[in-house]
């Protein structure tokens, strides 16, 4: 298992009170990009943690929208994932292999898995 | 499509809803607890500032550490079934609460229901306020403090109420930098012990300050600020633009009442405890029998009279499924009622309390509106409008009995213990 530390400089590595015990990385893409981030963290943990904060545009003025309220309130960071829409970024783990991209709008119809 | 029955249930897991378990299983109370979060705590897993408190319970102690305990006391108490991950989605006339678990939605059938579903974060309204960058400040130490990601580099404050501060420090802890803290009040909103650790560290804490407005291409690339005249408007010319690549947003919470009003408890606005309440009794029973609540939902405060609050509820319900003798009841309610009176007892929660008067004085009148209209039935329609309650004289809280006034004192207090801390109240309306 791996369980080295990203070196991304939004990770917090030292904190006064709080630990935050190694975990395991996964890869996963955004946009078809490969990124990697922690197994079982928020997807937006780990896109903030790689610098992305555009998650989502909004349906009428395709305004851009990210994280907001962290805790799956608000749906202001809907993304696609593995092509299924309206996934909220703050609250869905991320796995191995997940396929995430921004979403427009309403984002694409929901299709059977292959 | 799985059912469930239990005796009680209980919608939200954190301090009011662990709490009111607590106290309800302790009877013998079959209790099902249900959470969106796997996580059970609330946002008590976010905090790692060490609360004021109650000396007996939990003062001193940081709240990841109170998640924790209570967490740990949940599993292993055997009249509690767990629900986590589980979204309440409805409750219906028959006392069906609809849910949806990760294998589907399944119906669960108690004989009582306590909502503690809490609280969400007020909006401001500002040109930009829907750019990435701008997250609430829960949003901040959700991302900061649990998922251990910095939110940025540099952060617009805005609000100086305890979260404000309390969320700057923990900013500063992460080695993030504060540019500043604005206040639209003239005088800052929380402790002096909180404001002046950041003061310290240098991060200006700026009153009768707004922001005017968040800019960036995709995402906040900086803030405007300015200062307000005595009419809350900006005064041109002493804006004051900031890089920052975060404002973070501390300006209060409301409740999250939205089951309540589905469900038809009788509801009211009252600014003191943040927006629409339901209104309840000192059993913290609503309008709708057998429909209690405990925590923000029921006025904004903090996590230790949630906690209390929570115990009251979770008493009141095993009181009226017959698991309590009259002597026990008795006994608990007091020492409970002397727990909250001695947490609300500092000056900041005078608010609370008017509101808690106001909150009662409706109650009364929509109990006497209901009265007369079981007498006349013939003259009376069948749904009293809801805003009636509100056009009775306040003066009537005056007449109520005072909650838990002719209760013994509580004992010994910690002297840190004056007034409610908190990770959660917000004195301050901020900007």
């Amino acid at each position: 298992m791996e369980t080295e530390r990203s070196s991304c400089k939004s990770r917090i590595e030292d904190h006064p009170i709080l630990d935050f015990p190694a975990r395991k990385e996964v890869t996963f893409t955004w946009e078809g990009q490969e990124l990697r981030g922690y197994e079982g963290e928020p997807i937006a943990a780990a896109l903030h943690a790689a610098g992305i904060k555009v998650l989502h545009t909004s349906h009428k003025s395709k305004r851009p929208r990210g994280f907001f309220c962290a805790i799956g309130n608000c749906s202001s960071c809907l993304v696609v994932v593995n092509g299924v829409p309206n996934v909220r970024a703050c609250t869905e783990k991320l796995r191995e292999g997940m396929r995430v991209q921004r979403q427009e709008g309403t984002g694409p119809a929901p299709r059977s898995r292959e | 499509m799985a059912v469930r029955t239990t005796e009680l249930v209980i919608i939200g897991a954190g301090p009011a809803g662990i709490c009111a378990a607590l106290e309800a299983a302790s009877h013998g109370v079959k209790t099902t607890l249900v959470d969106r979060g796997e996580e059970l705590g609330g946002q008590l897993i976010k905090q790692t500032h060490k609360f004021f408190g109650w000396h007996k319970k939990s003062a001193g102690t940081r709240g990841v550490l109170i998640a924790k305990k209570l967490a740990e006391e949940v599993l292993n108490n055997e009249n509690i079934t767990l629900l986590n991950s589980t979204e309440a989605l409805g409750y219906y006339d028959d006392g069906t609460l609809l849910v949806e678990t990760p294998r589907g939605i399944d119906r669960v059938l108690g004989d009582r229901l306590i909502v503690a579903t809490g609280a969400s974060e007020r909006m401001l309204l500002f040109p930009g306020n829907d750019l990435p960058g701008v997250y609430g400040a829960g949003a901040v130490q959700t991302l900061m403090n649990v998922h251990g990601v910095r939110p940025g580099d540099s952060v617009l404050m805005i609000g100086s109420g305890n979260i404000g501060l309390i969320v700057s420090y923990q900013l500063l802890q992460a080695g993030v930098r504060v540019a500043a803290v604005v206040e639209a009040m003239p005088t800052i909103g929380g402790y002096a012990v909180h404001a002046s650790k950041i003061r310290r560290l240098g991060v200006p804490i700026m009153t009768r300050h707004t922001i005017k407005e968040a800019y960036g291409k995709e995402q906040v690339e900086g803030a405007v600020i300015w200062e307000l005249d005595e009419n809350w408007n900006g005064i041109p010319g002493t804006e004051k633009d900031l890089e920052v690549d975060v404002v973070c947003l501390a300006i209060g919470l409301t409740p999250l009442a939205e089951l309540l009003w589905q469900c038809g408890a009788e509801m009211a606005y009252i600014p003191e405890l943040g927006g629409f309440v339901p209104l309840y009794d000192e059993t913290m029973e609503t309008t709708r029998k057998g429909v209690f609540v405990a925590g923000d939902v029921a006025g904004i405060e903090e996590a230790s009279t949630a906690m209390a609050a929570g115990r009251m509820a979770g008493l009141s319900a095993a009181r009226s499924l017959g698991k309590v003798s009259d002597l026990d009841y008795s006994r608990l309610r007091n020492e409970i009622a002397g727990e909250l009176e001695g947490l609300r007892s500092g000056p900041a929660s005078a608010k609370i309390l008017s509101g808690i008067a106001k909150m009662r004085a409706m109650l009364q009148s929509v109990k006497e509106a209901a009265a007369v209209s079981e007498a006349e039935p013939a003259n009376q329609p069948a749904n009293q409008p809801a805003d009636q309650p509100a056009n009775r004289p306040a003066k009537q809280a005056a007449s109520e009995p005072a909650e838990a006034g002719d209760l013994p004192k509580a004992g010994a207090r910690d002297s840190e213990a004056q007034g409610n801390n908190g990770s959660k109240s917000e004195e301050a309306v901020g900007a």
